[in-house]
């Protein structure tokens, strides 16, 4: 719809208020290193230009690029050209910052550091805002956002496959650190889905006896409010006094993994955090089941349970489904903070980063935590979608 | 048949039904009618035991309705209340096959029940079938709402102002949709509504209620002569009552061999509106056809404006 509206403005030359933006972010961009170079990983960087930092040819033709970009951007064109365009761009500037990374780094040295510099970050949040907002207008199917998602995650797999972007200062540290970055990649989804699937389970149940019975609505609400509104470093925290205790007082316990830091505070902080958006849609969810439709199933003889499985669940699950959602998004960047407790997780370079002024460890850790929120976030919207009622899923 | 004796539900201090007894026979049309808070939908409710009553008891062709597990009783018995209450995540087969499926039929046999009953309520099975009851409009979102209740062949139908959220007009066709099903399966219907003309439309007997008591349980043509109390009387409206007895009358009642002018009127017409019709064309008689038209007589306004008049 939105592509055929756009079409007859197109051919007036009209300007789109988003385009504005982007144009303004690129020339704010023009004026910011395209790279830094450091001599080793921990000094200051020196700023490199876009001509700077790649050859003069490949230079100038990204520059075109990029304006014709903006061009496409700031006109009023059809969605699915923009769309294209920022995809296009988007998948040229990674390209160009690893052109750059090779460029930059003297032949044969190991120890020298090239990164992408602000004026990069800044073109990408602007294409990347153009492809969002091309996406949104499109209002693309469930199955068809997840087709794009797939085939972003291909391109990526292919761009590091093929070494373009190894000679870029996070992936000299991942070169370090091969082993451990899959190990705690590992540790990292098992802590966020762990808790998850522990919330998910518990959490249901629990929503649905608040739904049932008002004695326990508003304390089991008001407790796990409550814990929400605990920092989490402070959670993880007061967890360590209580799991040593078990650790060293219940047998078996520590067997089983359970001490004092490491990964089962993390996991069980993780879990209260997930439990009041599972238990809060739950309640919600089988609330919002028409009157009327509950009525009828009694009236008509079902039993409570064939009535819960059979009517309430299914109208409340894409709610619940939501509160799924936030829970997998929330808890795959709160897992970061499990390393402070030696729990592992990509938090464990984000802190050694930290801890080291190496800003290109932190962003070993902080990069693909963000890339799995996003996906996640994106995947479960999508089934959040298909699983909604027809009639809502329209407008 | 169901028996109801001295039924009574307290809610702490508050008595919402009070001693309530009354008789339904097999086949009949009971409308319970009273104001809002009288307690009639309260007594609905404890037929089926969605409200387990505080004492009395109610007893369905001789056997006490506690006898049973409550939802083993409500399956036996067919429930359609307002707004029609499908399930918005089935479709309209789905939903009509609710109790057939709870009881365990086999699938072709639920199918063709299906199937039996949208071609009953002149929904085409295969146009139907399979939408959701979002994509219908109110009567027929009203229409599969009774459908699913009589799907098991209940020889009970319990119904809580089931026309209530429906426009005058698809509410009329509902009702003789209704009286006509009534007629074919010969279900007793025991009906809630807060609207006279609705009881006396389609009731065999009427029981009125207000606060929580049954002031008068009895056929209309009675609840209209002879009102029980003030209250009921004022529920039928005194400047209505000679006009509701006449819808209660058929023109076949009075008709009298000989010709008559003008455009003839249906023998299944209500009294009421040859009445209507008389007065607007200025006729001192109408003559009087058959279902197929043929003619059989005439009607007087005189004999009609007679049967208006209070039963002695």
């Amino acid at each position: 719809m939105s592509t055929a509206l756009s079409i007859p403005a197109a051919k007036s030359f009209a300007v789109d208020k988003l385009g504005v933006l982007i144009a303004a972010l690129a020339a704010i961009a023009a004026f910011l290193p395209f790279a830094a170079f450091r001599a080793n990983r921990i000094v200051l960087g020196e700023a490199r230009g876009l001509f700077a930092a790649l050859p003069g040819w490949e230079a100038a033709a990204l520059a075109l690029v990029l304006a014709a970009g903006i061009g496409i951007a700031l006109l009023r064109t059809p969605t699915l050209w923009r769309l294209a365009t920022s995809l296009v761009v988007l998948a040229l500037l990674f390209v160009a910052i690893g052109h750059a990374g090779t460029f930059l780094t003297p032949p044969g040295d190991k120890i020298a550091r090239v990164s992408p510099g602000a004026g990069f970050w800044l073109l990408i949040f602007a294409f990347a805002l153009l492809a969002a907002d091309a996406v949104a207008r499109l209002k693309l199917k469930p199955w068809t956002r997840i087709g794009v998602l797939a085939a972003v995650a291909l391109f990526f797999v292919v761009l590091l496959g093929s070494g373009t972007l190894n000679d870029l200062s996070i992936l000299r540290e991942y070169a370090n650190r091969g082993d451990t970055f899959w190990r705690e990649a590992e540790t990292h989804l098992a802590l966020a889905l762990g808790s998850l699937a522990l919330a998910t389970v518990a959490g249901i149940p629990i929503g649905i006896l608040c739904q049932r019975s008002d004695a326990w609505r508003a304390p089991v609400l008001n407790v796990l409010n409550a814990i929400q509104t605990i920092p989490s470093i402070a959670l993880f925290g007061l967890l360590i006094a209580p799991l040593a205790w078990v650790a060293a007082n219940i047998p078996g316990a520590s067997a089983l993994g359970i001490s004092g830091i490491g990964a089962a505070p993390a996991m069980v902080a993780l879990f209260a955090y997930s439990l009041l958006p599972v238990v809060a849609n739950t309640v919600v969810g089988i609330d919002g089941v028409p009157p009327a439709a509950n009525d009828a199933a009694k009236g008509m003889g079902m039993t409570d349970w064939q009535r819960l499985t059979t009517v309430e669940f299914p109208l409340a699950f894409p709610v619940i489904l939501t509160g799924i959602r936030i829970v997998l998004v929330q808890n795959i960047g709160l897992a970061t903070i499990a390393a402070l407790i030696g729990g592992g997780g990509f938090g464990v370079f984000v802190f050694q980063g930290v801890g080291q002024t190496a800003m290109d460890l932190v962003l070993l850790g902080a990069v693909p935590t963000v890339a799995l929120a996003f996906a996640a976030a994106v995947v479960l919207d999508a089934i959040v979608e298909m699983v909604s009622p027809k009639d809502t899923r329209r407008d | 048949m169901i028996e109801i004796e001295a039924l009574t539900k307290d809610y702490l201090e508050l008595t919402v039904v009070d001693r309530v007894s009354l008789t339904v026979a097999d086949g009949e049309i009971a409308v319970i009618v009273g104001t809002s808070g009288s307690g009639k939908t309260t007594l609905l409710r404890m037929i089926n035991r969605l409200i387990e009553p505080t004492s009395g008891t109610v007893k369905i062709d001789g056997q006490d309705t506690r006898a049973v597990p409550a939802f083993e009783l409500r399956r036996r018995i067919g429930y359609a209340i307002q707004g029609h209450g499908l399930f918005p995540h089935r479709t309209v087969g789905q939903n009509i096959a609710t109790v057939p499926t709870l009881l365990g039929w086999d699938k072709a046999k639920i199918a063709a029940r299906v199937d039996e009953l949208l071609e009953l309520f002149q929904l085409p099975a295969a146009e139907f079938r399979d939408r959701m009851p979002s994509e219908l409009s109110g009567g027929q979102q009203q229409r599969v709402g009774v459908a699913r209740a009589l799907a098991a062949e209940p020889k009970l139908l319990l119904m809580d102002e089931p026309f209530g959220a429906l426009d005058p007009i698809i509410r009329a066709k509902a009702q003789s949709d209704l009286l006509a099903i009534q007629k074919r399966f010969g279900t007793t219907i025991v009906l809630v509504t807060h609207d006279m003309e609705e009881a006396i439309h389609l009731g065999t007997r009427i029981a009125v209620m207000d606060k929580g008591k049954l002031l008068q349980y009895a056929p209309p043509d009675e609840i209209i002569a002879r009102p029980a109390t003030p209250f009921v009387a004022e529920l039928i409206g005194t400047g209505e009552r000679p006009f509701r007895l006449l819808s209660l009358g058929k023109v076949r009642d009075l008709v009298e061999p000989g010709p008559a002018q003008g455009e003839p009127i249906s023998a299944d017409a209500s009294l009421r509106d040859a009445y209507a019709e008389c007065l607007w064309t200025g006729r001192e008689m109408l003559p009087v056809v058959d279902a197929d038209g043929t003619s059989i007589g005439r009607i007087r306004r005189d004999d009609i404006a007679h049967r208006a008049e209070r039963p002695q």
